[in-house]
């Protein structure tokens, strides 16, 4: 079987599962997001125990492997009473265990504003909360964007641990088919070839996009 | 057209001679220690409503510390700082003062006005928008008011061209004319001033000078500043405080300290820095 | 489902002895690694643009795609090809390469943290491109590396329960064998979190400690 045959047979089931694998990405990137700020701002906040619970759960879910939290969650919780499916199950694990990685970056890029802001906000009277919110948050984001550009770069790496858990998607797919054709070059470098375009001429452009943006926003470029 | 608060027609000159009763600022016995470091030691100033004062003196003498206690933007150890004739850094709680909260100092901060050595300006913002959003989100104003507002402000300091500008297209003097222009849109009572020509390139520091010179002669505000310009505080100022070690080392008109120091420390400054120009 | 103090002992022996393997395939897939990175990094400073291009691509390329789909592929690809590699061999070689990659970055973030002016010096004093390299650039290039280092030894130990796929008996692996044995994952599964933990956390705090002890030895921090 040629390679170009190959191709014809089983692209549209390697795309199928590349279509899964941007889904378990948006929504893993979507949940990630919400969990880095709480937890981000969590840590900076002068409530000891919300600092605290911050800590704890970050050090938690960095110190721990994403692949025993996606098993953890995937077939310990059903037998606690919460039963997932795979899919969702999957883009939790990720979310909860990229978001304690992207908790660190949103604290340090708020701790990255300079002082002057912070002082600057102070002299003119606002409540730390609008200064939060109209003075800091926004300049964080020139700052956060490039760490959380590769971070995402590596949530959909991740993603390919969900075919583990019956995920069917782009890895799910591959194996699939390297079990029934034994085709194994062919099919693992298809795939790799598909996460390589979908990472590098995809996502990145788009976050390196979005990092332009940002930087003008402040009028750095 | 004063585009600030209503002109009080009170001399000036006299607040050195005689004790003024009701200080627009007054620094009550104030320490503040940084670990074993005292940066200043019991100090005791009046400013009389109106009055520019200058600070002077060599570094880590505990000048801009003065300035940021004053902002509350650092605590105080001991003593007590008045505005206006209200407790700043404490507040009362059961008929005892005890040192003053957040919510607090919500309510007095809006008296005072600061312009920084760095600027600050908020870089996601116009220069416009840097001038209203404290006065429409702080002070409440309408967006028209506020907009009216910074817009004279902005003429007042020759930016009303740049308003729509971003900070990082501006010079340094022109940032520095905005922050002034900033910080007169919340109506100070009492402006600060932190060594605003400091991180300037030569050439534009007189832009900023004027700035303040029109500032001092044609509105009412009370004024601390800063200072490593010599000759300009020697102009401008009402008195001129001389800071060493934490302590004001000696105090007086611009013609007393600067052509009949008493103090030796005070010549000794005076001296190495008129040999430097 | 409750869970079993009693069969978290019985099967505890045998979980700490599937950590060993655990801990040895993490030490010596960082290993590889180390050299590989450093590989990776002269090959990217050659005389050849094109080759120094084309070892920049691959990098690249490593650096996007999953380490699993990778492990699969040098695991199931070599017998095609007639040459059968054991699941731990195939296992160190990803790991060797694929981290690999990620230090040759580390390494080339710490070169260039030495201010230029500190080559231009070495020039200046007709140092040798050995003493350059070995008594000036290095000595301040290594504390700017160390932290990038220190992750990726706890990132490669994280990504090791991925190695249970192909069959290499770690801790994941046999967490997953004593499951599918007894019906019982509560205990094995969070016993794996746990042990991650406990082995994961005083390591990147070690970790820490010994990079400024380095970097307060060689003077270049306080």
């Amino acid at each position: 079987m040629s390679y170009i045959d190959f191709l014809f047979e089983f692209s549209p089931k390697l795309l199928t599962g590349a279509y899964i694998t941007a889904l378990q990405m948006l929504c893993a990137s979507a949940l990630a997001i919400l969990v880095s700020l709480t937890f981000g701002l969590l840590r900076l906040s002068k409530n000891r125990l919300a600092t605290g619970f911050a800590t704890v759960y970050i050090e938690f879910f960095r110190g721990t492997s994403l692949l025993v939290q996606l098993y953890w969650i995937y077939y310990v919780l059903p037998l606690m009473g919460l039963t997932l499916d795979a899919f969702e199950a999957g883009f939790i694990a990720i979310g909860l265990n990229f978001g304690a990685y992207g908790a660190e970056i949103v604290r340090g890029s708020i701790q990255a504003v300079p002082k002057g802001q912070w002082e600057a906000a102070t002299a003119l009277n606002m409540s730390p909360s609008l200064r939060m919110r109209r003075i800091i948050i926004p300049q964080t984001f020139s700052i956060l964007l490039p760490p959380a550009s590769n971070l995402l770069v590596e949530l959909l790496k991740a993603t390919s641990l969900v075919a583990l858990i019956t995920v069917v998607d782009l890895m799910f797919v591959a194996k699939q088919i390297n079990a029934t054709t034994w085709l194994s070059a062919q099919t693992f470098g298809t795939a790799l070839v598909i996460y390589y375009v979908m990472a590098r001429f995809a996502l990145t452009p788009f976050l390196r996009w979005l990092e332009i943006l940002a930087a003008r926003k402040v009028g750095k470029v | 057209m004063n585009v600030l608060s209503e002109r009080n027609e009170m001399n000036q000159s006299s607040s050195i001679s005689a004790p003024d009763e009701n200080p627009m600022v007054r620094f009550s016995g104030v320490t503040k220690r940084y670990g074993n470091l005292t940066v200043l030691d019991n100090l005791d100033l009046d400013v009389s409503a109106n009055e520019m004062v200058s600070i002077i003196g060599p570094s880590g003498s505990g000048k801009t510390t003065v300035l940021r206690m004053l902002m509350t933007l650092e605590t105080i150890d001991q003593g007590i700082i008045y505005v206006d004739g209200n407790p700043l850094t404490h507040m009362e709680r059961n008929g005892e003062m005890v040192f003053a909260n957040e919510r607090y100092l919500r309510t007095q901060r809006n008296n005072i006005g600061m312009v920084f050595q760095q600027f600050n300006l908020f870089p996601h913002m116009t220069a416009l928008e840097n001038c209203i959003e404290a006065p429409i989100n702080v002070l409440g104003l309408k967006r028209d008011e506020a907009e009216q507002r910074a817009i004279d402000l902005l003429r007042m300091v020759g930016m009303l061209g740049k308003k729509d500008e971003h900070p990082t297209r501006l010079s340094g003097g022109q940032q520095q004319r905005v922050a002034i222009a900033r910080a007169l849109a919340m109506r100070p009572k009492v402006m600060l001033l932190d060594e605003v020509t400091s991180a300037l390139d030569p050439e534009v520091i007189g832009e900023v000078l004027n700035v303040i010179r029109a500032l001092n002669s044609e509105h009412n505000l009370t004024m601390l500043m800063v200072t490593h310009q010599m000759g300009f505080a020697r102009e401008i100022s009402d008195r001129v405080c001389f800071f060493y070690k934490g302590k004001i080392a000696e105090q007086g008109t611009p013609d007393q300290i600067f052509n009949d120091p008493q103090n030796d420390r005070t010549k000794q400054f005076l001296s190495a820095v008129l040999d430097a120009n | 489902m409750e869970w079993r103090w009693d069969f978290a002992i019985e099967i505890l022996p045998q979980m700490l002895g599937a950590m060993l393997n655990t801990l040895l395939a993490a030490g010596i897939g960082y290993g590889i690694a180390l050299i590989v990175g450093l590989l990776l990094l002269l090959g990217q400073r050659t005389k050849y643009a094109l080759l120094n291009m084309a070892v920049r691509e691959v990098v690249e390329f490593v650096r996007s795609t999953p380490l699993i789909v990778q492990l699969f592929f040098v695991y199931f690809v070599a017998p095609q090809f007639g040459v059968v590699l054991s699941a731990w061999t195939s296992a160190m070689l990803t790991i060797g390469i694929h981290y690999g990659t990620y230090l040759s970055e580390v390494y080339r973030g710490g070169l260039e943290a030495v201010p230029r002016g500190q080559w231009e010096a070495c020039r200046a004093l007709n140092f040798s491109p050995a003493r350059t390299y070995f008594r000036v650039v290095i000595p301040q290039a290594l504390p700017a590396s160390l932290p990038g280092m220190g992750n990726y030894l706890v990132g490669i130990f994280k990504d090791t329960p991925m190695l249970s796929t192909i069959g290499v008996v770690e801790l994941m692996h046999t967490a997953n064998a004593l499951g599918a044995e007894t019906y019982r994952y509560l205990e094995p599964y969070t016993m794996v979190g746990f042990m991650f933990l406990l082995i994961s956390l005083p390591t990147a705090a070690g970790l820490r400690k010994f990079e400024r002890y380095v970097g307060r030895a060689l003077g270049v921090t306080k």
